[in-house]
């Protein structure tokens, strides 16, 4: 297990906010915080403590997941007119899956559950890098196929298609890519019943598994003649999805920290 | 006693067959108001304050003659909107010159043509069990608007459908009926009303002449409401409505009274060429009544007022000097009789509100109540004194004014009293649906609670049928029910159904009950006792369930649950693709398990280890710089040395759910079925519509030969050594097949070759090589024969039913064939369906209970849902959507359940046979 210096995790955090101006500030000053408070868990790694203290780094993490995804919300409409969830629904499923793509790939960089492999180069780096964009896209483009297979239309509202396609993959995909690499092998690993090797392997297959199902769920509402607003393909399906992905991150510390007595995980 | 479970379960589904239909009889009460014979009454006389009135008598006709042309399924934007304007340039031009008033009148759901017709001649609503007797139109006997022009003395001619000869068979005194069963045939139909027009206008023998166009009514039907053929046959009909107005015109100038001429259509048509449910479209139909005495403002066309259907029978009795029909729920046109003098018209007024007083008396209990009666009472005080006034020979401003004041208040006394009527629906017949109901469940319960046992093993269990029947529970009960019905029966004051069957079948179905209850406590105190030494077994099991298991659990769970919103049922084609789809990608995803990580991998270390080792070398591959599907190429490409065919199997399973999941896409935009997305574009319409559609069939029918003869060939290669039946029960499937490509319409052909494609598919790369247990098969091939039903572009909805499948190869309308054709053009999906699963798990022959396991799943999974739907339309009785949404459901359900049972009775039959020859 790698710690962190302060400083790292400073210099991150500044690049941070250079990137995304100061919508962002507020965003990496909790990413800051957080990091402080998981560092002297971080520190003590021996016997049942380090899985305490991994359970409670997940914790950390997965709060600062949902603060984050509740800040898109209404964040946005400090810098854009009329932005709302459900009329501009399109805009915030971008931030929204921006902002969640990039909390994961920082946060899983800074707290770095799996170390990978000592010899990397900056050309490994790359390729995986390349190879992992592909794997995200193919992963769009499948989950598009699945959700024109269960019925959504072929040729009009395709954004709108696409873009739930997006954010599934972003809640469910790119975590995977983050923790496992573009790695097939390692995904089909985790996803067997037994698989999981680390309490993030197992905090992996809950979140993802809950986001599946709260699209799933969410496309229950869409026959119903109430003529609500968030009945408008693909709202209740997004909608669905992200309460899935939030339950998952809020349930999956709560099973492993309740399950952790029997969760024993073989050494890599 | 002992049984087998497939047996059981037929004697079971065949109960609740009984039992349903006992529910159904209770809940379509036949006659909504009892039929008492008429007795003509009195008029009732003018009110008058003090004084007697010396009009006691009815109020003489306005209209000398009356000509209804009803043209079935007229729209009102056929009239009103930009067709009507394009295509009916008479119409358009009474209209705009102030001869005729026209409505948009609402009809009530059902809409369909007899129901349709009874509204407008009797003035009620009749109810949705009429929808059925549609098919065998019986003599109409409640009081009606021809009854009485016929013991008036008037002579009334009929052309067109013969549906009205069926309902008044002696009432005209000439006709010729047109059938409406022949929907391909649109010119004939009509010509053969408008060829008598000529010689019956020039005549004078008659006062009432109705025609009723059948041809716009087919054209909807094949082709939809935008087809091109619809303008020409507004055009004939705007011409044949020109002709009479012309004749009634002419000979207007030397009568005393003016002529009225009704153009009216019984039901609309919905987006997609279908009636019978209560969509906007489906409701409006237009009202045009033309005669010389309206005399409007020319220019100023108003937008036509929104009247009810049922008004017409009131407006057309005052109108030819007749009593209007006792049961009429309608109130007068008022812009009908508004040129007429003040007193008339208020007597008009007062005659109607009477009639409905009276009506709302004999159904309402507490009318005195009833915000209409109130008004009436007040309307009819101030009528009193009005006539006192008039009497007195006062004609100033005040007499004027009082006058206008007392036609308002008539006029809105009208409205509440006709509104509050028309609330009252049918009576509900609630003794027979509570024993119905309880027939339904006690057989759920029972089918439940002996789950575990009949899906054991030896498929075969004890049922405590005559120790329980010969309890003191079972004669206790008896003896209670019987009570219960004695009291109920000589206290209600409603006939019901049960009460009106002999006493010796009414103590019958309180045994059955009784003998029911008793197995159920029976077996209900057995599993108590043996609860806990199962108990450990039944944690044992349930962890053991798979994802398929759950998702079946669920997937049956989420169904009965969405029965309860009407959008559900409107759209339970929906669920149906949506389980499917589920369900194929779970089975998509065990496929993907079953090679790839091979079958035990929770308990075999070995499977474990070795994908670690994969693992491992994927690392170093990865660490080398070489793409992990390279890796997983050169890795398949060595296994695929030795077993190259193994492989390419391997690929066509794993690729066979995606293959199904485009298929059921694709098929899912053939019918747009429902109600929300019904405007999409059907791709099956596109079929339908130039010469592609003959090629299209041609080449279907070509494929399913080829298809069931290589079945047939390969049924006798490879099972002829099993045994005859699996090879007769092919050849069943077979013949069925062929049926179903003869009765289907054209462009559903698609869906049956899908239908055998997906079932060949999944047999020969899913349930075979993943080895499905008989119980897991046959809730798929349930799951995937509902969702065949709506893939064939069916509904629950009476619109999409396809009666004329029923008429292919027939000359003429025989009842049974008919009603078989019908049904089994209806419920192909589920019948094909079912009966590749006969065929299938014969010709599997590894256990020799899986059929009677199968049996006992099919009748389970039907009945589910049948006895949850039972109770909640109990609950939702007074639904605002009862009779348009929940009611065809429930006689869906009903008939489904009714070919569940054939289907069980079937297959045990198949079984037992089985048993026997070996």
């Amino acid at each position: 297990m790698k710690i962190l210096r302060p400083k790292d995790v400073k210099t991150k955090g500044m690049r941070q906010i250079n990137v995304r101006g100061g919508s962002q500030r507020v965003l990496a000053l909790c990413l800051l915080f957080v990091h402080f408070e998981s560092l002297p868990y971080g520190e003590r790694l021996q016997g049942s403590t380090m899985k305490d203290a991994d359970i409670k780094r997940l914790f950390y993490v997965h709060i600062f997941c949902i603060v984050s995804i509740i800040l898109t919300t209404f964040i946005p409409s400090f810098f854009l007119e009329d932005f709302s969830v459900l009329e501009t629904h399109l805009t915030w499923l971008c931030i929204c899956s921006m902002c969640v793509a990039i909390i994961n790939v920082v946060l899983y960089l800074q707290v770095k559950p799996n170390p990978s492999s000592k010899r990397s180069s900056i050309f490994h780096k790359i390729s995986r890098l390349l190879k992992s964009c592909v794997y995200f896209f193919i992963s769009c483009l499948l989950f598009h196929a699945i959700i024109v297979l269960y019925g959504a239309p072929l040729i009009e509202l395709m954004l709108e298609t696409f873009l739930f396609a997006v954010i599934l993959s972003t809640f469910t995909t790119l975590p995977c890519l983050c923790l496992l690499g573009p790695n097939i092998k390692a995904w089909l690993r985790v996803f067997t019943r037994n698989g999981a090797t680390s309490i993030w392997d197992n905090s992996l297959q809950i979140t993802t598994m809950s986001s599946v199902i709260g699209a799933w769920l969410g496309a229950f509402p869409i026959p119903l003649d109430w003529e609500r607003p968030w009945q408008v393909w693909p709202i209740s399906c997004t909608l669905g999805a992200t309460f899935g992905y939030m339950a998952g991150l809020l349930i999956s510390p709560v099973w492993i920290y309740r399950n952790r007595k029997q969760l024993t995980y073989k050494s890599r | 006693m002992r049984l087998g479970s497939g047996v059981f379960a037929a004697c079971c589904v065949v109960i609740q067959v009984l039992g349903v239909a006992v529910f159904l009889r209770g809940f379509f009460p036949v006659s909504l108001r009892p039929v008492s014979q008429v007795q003509p009454q009195p008029p009732a006389p003018e009110p008058a304050a003090g004084t007697s009135s010396n009009w006691t008598q009815l109020p003489p006709a306005i209209f000398r003659k009356v000509i209804i042309m009803l043209v079935d399924a007229l729209r009102d934007d056929f009239v009103f909107g930009s067709k009507g304007v394009q295509f009916m340039p008479y119409t358009k031009y009474l209209m705009e010159k102030g001869f005729a008033h026209n409505f948009i009148a609402e009809a009530k759901p059902p809409t369909v043509t007899m129901p349709r017709i009874k509204a407008l001649m009797t003035g009620s609503i009749p109810g949705f069990i009429d929808v059925v007797m549609n098919f065998n139109s019986p003599v109409l006997l409640e009081d009606n608007l021809i009854g009485q022009a016929k013991a008036a003395g008037k002579r009334v001619i009929f052309y067109g459908d013969d549906t009205w000869i069926k309902l008044f068979p002696k009432h005209f005194v000439e006709y010729d009926g047109t059938t409406s069963f022949f929907v391909p045939d649109f010119k004939e139909v009509d010509d053969n009303v408008t060829r008598h027009l000529d010689t019956v206008l020039k005549r004078e023998d008659w006062d009432i002449l109705i025609l009723h166009y059948l041809g716009l009514d087919h054209i909807g039907h094949l082709t939809g409401p935008h087809s091109s053929l619809i303008g020409p046959k507004l055009k004939e009909m705007d011409y044949i409505l020109k002709k009479i107005h012309i004749s009634l015109l002419s000979k207007e100038k030397e009568a005393s009274l003016p002529h009225l001429l009704v153009l009216c259509g019984d039901h609309g048509m919905s987006e997609a060429g279908g009636h019978g449910a209560s969509s906007v479209e489906e409701v409006s139909t237009p009202l045009l009544l033309i005669s010389s005495a309206f005399h409007r403002k020319m220019g100023n066309l108003q937008p036509p007022k929104h009247v009810q259907q049922t008004d017409l029978a009131a407006t057309l009795a005052v109108g030819l000097g007749l009593p209007i029909p006792k049961n009429s729920v309608g109130s007068i046109l008022y812009p009908v009789v508004e040129k007429r003098t003040m007193r008339e018209q208020l007597r008009f007024l007062h005659l109607n509100s009477v009639q409905l007083s009276r009506l709302l008396q004999e159904n309402v209990p507490m009318y005195e109540k009833d915000p209409g009666f109130q008004q009436f009472k007040v309307s009819e005080k101030l009528h009193g004194n009005w006539i006192k006034l008039y009497l007195e020979g006062n004609n100033s401003e005040v007499l004027l004014n009082l006058g206008k004041k007392v036609l308002k208040q008539y006029l809105d006394a009208l409205k509440t009293l006709s509104m509050s009527l028309s609330k009252q629906v049918a009576q509900y017949d609630m003794y027979s649906m509570m024993v119905g109901a309880i027939i339904v469940l006690e057989i759920t319960i029972l089918l439940l609670l002996s789950t575990p046992k009949a899906l054991c093993q030896n498929a075969a269990f004890e049922i405590p049928l005559s120790s329980s029947s010969f309890s003191l529970l079972f004669y206790l009960m008896v003896l209670i029910l019987s009570a219960v019905h004695v009291i109920i029966c000589t206290s209600a004051e409603r006939t019901c159904f049960l009460c009106s069957i002999s006493w010796l079948m009414a103590v019958g179905v309180m045994m059955l009950i009784s003998a029911l209850l008793c197995v159920i406590v029976a077996l209900l105190t057995k599993t108590f006792e043996n609860v806990r030494p199962s108990a450990q077994n039944l944690a044992a099991s349930s962890s053991g369930w798979s994802e398929l298991d759950l998702l079946i659990l669920f997937g049956t769970l989420g169904h009965v649950l969405s029965l309860g919103a009407s959008s559900f049922i409107e759209e339970e084609h929906q669920t149906w693709y949506f389980l499917i789809n589920t369900l194929c990608l779970a089975l998509g995803h065990e496929v993907f398990r079953n090679h790839f990580l091979g079958k035990d991998l929770d308990h075999n270390l070995a499977v474990e280890q070795n994908i670690k080792k994969n693992a491992k070398n994927v690392l170093q591959y990865k660490n080398d710089y070489v793409d992990v599907p390279e890796t997983s190429k050169i890795y398949k490409a060595s296994s695929s040395m030795e077993l190259l065919p193994k492989v390419y199997e391997k690929w066509l399973q794993l690729a066979s759910p995606w293959f199904i999941l485009i298929c059921c896409r694709l098929l899912r935009t053939l019918n747009q079925t429902g109600v929300q997305w019904a405007h999409r574009l059907d791709f099956g319409h596109w079929l339908t519509r130039g010469i592609i559609e003959a090629r299209f069939v041609y080449v279907f029918v070509l494929g399913i030969l080829f298809t069931g003869i290589k079945d047939l060939l390969k049924s006798q290669i490879i099972f002829a050594d099993v045994s005859i039946k699996s090879l007769g029960l092919w050849d069943i499937y077979n013949g069925l097949v062929l049926l179903a490509a003869l009765l289907l319409r054209p462009h559903n052909l698609p869906v049956l070759v899908f239908s055998l494609l997906i079932q060949a598919v999944m047999t020969k790369f899913i349930w075979k090589p993943l080895k499905h247990d008989a119980a897991q098969v046959t809730i798929m091939h349930y799951w995937f024969g509902q969702a065949f039903f709506y893939f064939q572009g069916n509904s629950n909805n009476i619109a999409t039913l396809d009666i004329s499948a029923g008429f292919v190869g027939l000359e003429s309308f025989i009842e049974v064939p008919a009603l078989f054709l019908t049904v089994f053009a209806t419920y192909i999906g589920p019948i094909l369906w079912a009966i590749h699963l006969l065929s299938f798990l014969s010709s599997e022959n590894n256990r020799s209970s899986a059929i009677s396991h199968a049996s006992f799943c099919y009748a389970l999974i039907c009945s589910i849902p049948v006895s949850a739907y039972i109770i909640l339309v109990t609950s939702l009785r007074y639904h605002l959507f009862i009779w348009s949404v929940f009611s065809p459901k429930l006689l869906y359900e009903g008939v489904h359940l009714f070919i569940t049972a054939t289907i069980c009775v079937f297959f045990i039959v198949m079984d037992q046979t089985n048993l026997i020859k070996p």
